[in-house]
């Protein structure tokens, strides 16, 4: 099984703080992580490629600062490694980007001289938090998509993912090729060891530019492919109009509660 | 015995004469009565100051001196040892509320702060400068003035040391509430007895530390960690000397047992560490952080540590690198306190620090006198400098059952760790819990000299009373 993961440098959002003047993200200090959602694609991909042999490619599109998150990547399971980066892709939105990533696939696949059969990604970038690339990248390429992964069980010829929805799984059959956006697990994504670490410290990791990829139209990368605007950019206002309901034990606290919402008519 | 005066309407009237901040009766939360270990006795204060300003601490300590009330200074109220459970009730000193960083000096690389600012909020601002706060307890919601009260330690002191050697100065209330100052912004100095380091570790009984002048350093540039699993715990203890003889000087050094590992993991819901490698069940881990100038220089020390490891008989070694996989590897480590007090009903605790060269000797002697008892016993701890963490559990016993067995079980650790050469607290102090142990440790001698230093800052032993070295 072939497996392509798509993987995003962000900032630490666990970190980040909003300036409450500009309004703008204070980024000094704050580190870069590999999106949480990716590297569980990338442990996902590790798995499969362990029960059903083949290769796994990772890639990114971003600047060159993206090079140490690759390869970190390379030490936990992946095969291959590509940084996406050129100033025209800069400033993309999430059309722009799907189109790019989409547009790389397929020049990777022909560089490689192979077909992946899964395409995989984090469900959200944290720092975007829109959820929207995987599901481009599946449009752009004309294939399915199965989101919120959280399993691949089956066969290689008789793929069933097991879903996260709202208070369970469900379990859907896909045929390949297909893009699978991946959750988080209690399980949390493999270390590196001292061998595969040092192993990926050898490797080469490939830079695909817009001119290496003709097959890219950069009109539709970038501000100018990108028809999203944001107009504006605030911290909400946090309300904070709670309310202590209080009693001298657990049932008169409770009994107060359903008081108070009966008196609102909102029982 | 020393003889205090209780609050009477006149004296509280005088102290709300000077503090807007005054807590009395019903209003006084529980809270105030208990660190995070009420096994060692609880105690409702009769009024609670919560300062905003050294002179409102000065203000009210002067009218406490005069009528002979005891004052309990109290930050977060994280500690482990009863250190700020007011046992003979009178007025507790919240400072917790004087939480303000309050300027950086990046010449002399020091930062003021307020006694009450919070571990984690100074970390996390030195973060966002490119500074480092080195000292890291495993308690990140305890206030710093508590840190410098028990001269706190923690994960990182096997290189950066302890709490101790990142005070530069402070500002400190006095029993009579004079306000003085001790310790300057100069990284030496030979000018007379160290009031300073007395305060250190003092716990509030010797006066009321309200700013503090602490030495920070530039964050070191890359940062990695080692999970790196052994068969048992003797050969991962083993190893540990190893390092400091290959002239390698990690951040920190941890040990664990799987059996709290999988505790842990249980009760954040996430598993962290790796459980089997190739087939065989791993005993036993060292947590390793290293730290360097330059990532030439973090992957040298990598290459290095890792030799190190497998020439000691480690299984593999994993390494954690990008923040994401660091803090997660630490998560299980930093939960554990909460993990065994989760699941446990009736626990004790110590902190016992012993010359590393014994570690394993005395936890095959721990383990031993537990099981005698029928104690459960968990241990982790700092490998890198010989101090660890002993859980006396049970969930079967009656509390005066388990009680009776725990002072057992003290009376003949303590003994064989004084008899290691080792100190009966590496990081928690001593507050009301370890008393009769420190007595042991150190002597009469040196127990009367303690109090004599005590009496000479606080004539009326209204600072915290019962505690360290001050006998009821």
């Amino acid at each position: 099984m072939n497996i392509c993961v798509c993987i995003k440098q962000v900032p630490d959002t666990n970190r980040i703080k909003i300036d409450p003047v500009t309004n703008t993200l204070v980024r000094k200090g704050v580190p870069s992580i590999i999106n949480p959602f990716d590297t569980y694609a990338v442990e996902m991909a590790a798995n499969l490629k362990e029960r059903f042999g083949g290769t796994v490619i990772v890639m990114s599109m971003g600047p060159e600062q993206a090079l140490g998150a690759l390869r970190v990547c390379l030490s936990v399971g992946a095969d291959e490694a590509y940084l996406i980066s050129d100033r025209a892709f800069g400033g993309s939105d999430t059309l722009a980007t799907g189109y790019i990533i989409a547009g790389a696939i397929r020049h990777i696949e022909k560089l490689e001289g192979i077909k992946f059969d899964v395409i995989m990604c984090g469900k959200q970038a944290v720092d975007g938090d829109t959820a929207q690339v995987g599901p481009q990248v599946a449009e752009q390429l004309g294939l399915p998509q199965v989101t919120y992964a959280a399993d691949i069980e089956g066969s290689a010829s008789n793929v069933i993912v097991r879903r996260e929805v709202d208070g369970g799984f469900d379990l859907t059959k896909v045929q390949l090729p297909t893009v699978i956006t991946v959750v988080s697990s209690k399980q949390m994504p493999r270390y590196a060891t001292y061998a595969t670490r040092s192993d990926a410290k050898k490797k080469t990791i490939h830079v695909l530019n817009s001119a290496a990829m003709p097959e890219i139209d950069t009109a539709q990368c970038g501000l100018n492919g990108s028809p999203t605007r944001v107009v504006r950019t605030y911290t909400p206002v946090v309300v904070k109009n709670g309310v202590t309901v209080e009693g001298e034990s657990a049932e008169e606290i409770a009994d107060n509660l359903i008081g108070m919402l009966d008196a609102k008519m909102l029982l | 015995m020393d003889k205090y005066n209780t609050l009477t309407q006149e004296i509280i009237d005088e102290i709300k004469a000077v503090s807007n901040h005054v807590f009395l009766g019903d209003a006084i939360s529980p809270d105030y009565e208990r660190d995070e270990m009420p096994i060692y006795g609880t105690h409702k204060p009769d009024l609670v100051v919560q300062a905003r300003s050294t002179k409102e601490v000065s203000d009210v300590m002067k009218i406490c001196y005069e009528h002979t009330i005891p004052v309990t200074a109290r930050g977060a109220g994280t500690g482990l040892a009863g250190g700020c459970v007011p046992m003979q009730g009178g007025v507790v000193m919240d400072i917790s509320q004087m939480n303000h960083i309050l300027n950086y000096d990046l010449e002399n690389f020091v930062v003021n702060v307020e006694a009450g600012v919070l571990l984690k909020e100074l970390q996390e601002d030195c973060i966002t400068k490119g500074l480092m706060y080195p000292p890291d307890p495993g308690e990140k919601y305890a206030c710093l003035g508590g840190n410098v009260a028990t001269n706190a330690g923690g994960m990182r002191a096997v290189k950066y040391g302890t709490t101790r050697d990142y005070v530069r100065a402070m500002t400190v209330v006095l029993a009579n509430g004079e306000i003085t100052h001790f310790g300057a912004t100069v990284s030496k100095t030979s000018s007379g007895y160290s009031l300073l380091n007395l305060m250190i570790g003092s716990e509030g009984t010797l006066g009321i530390i309200t700013e503090l002048t602490l030495k920070i350093i530039p964050a070191p540039k890359a940062t990695a960690s080692l999970i790196v699993p052994f068969t048992d715990l003797q050969t991962a203890l083993s190893a540990v000397p190893k390092f400091k003889m290959a002239h390698m000087n990690p951040q920190a050094i941890e040990f664990m047992e799987s059996d709290i590992v999988k505790m842990t993991e249980n009760f954040i819901n996430k598993t962290v560490f790796p459980k089997e490698y190739r087939g065989q069940d791993i005993r036993s881990y060292l947590l390793i952080t290293l730290d360097g100038g330059s990532q030439e220089d973090l992957d040298q020390q990598i290459d290095q540590a890792s030799r190190l490891c497998f020439e000691n008989h480690a299984m593999e070694v994993f390494i954690a690198e990008t923040p994401t996989q660091i803090s997660n590897a630490w998560a299980a480590r930093s939960a554990f306190y909460e993990a065994i007090t989760d699941e446990i009903k009736l626990l004790d605790e110590c902190d016992v620090v012993i010359p590393i060269n014994h570690i394993v000797d005395f936890l095959t002697f721990v383990n031993k006198i537990g099981k005698d008892l029928g104690l459960d016993i968990t241990c982790y701890g700092h490998a890198g400098d010989g101090n660890i963490h002993i859980y006396q559990c049970s969930n079967e016993m009656s509390e005066e059952e388990f009680m009776a067995k725990n002072e057992q079980f003290f009376d003949v650790i303590y003994a064989k760790a004084v008899e290691y050469g080792g100190e009966v607290s590496g990081e928690h102090g001593i507050g009301s819990s370890k008393m009769k142990y420190l007595e042991n440790s150190i002597g009469k001698t040196n127990i009367d000299l303690m109090e004599g230093i005590k009496r000479v800052f606080d004539p009326k032993m209204i600072l915290n009373p019962g505690k360290v070295c001050h006998r009821l």
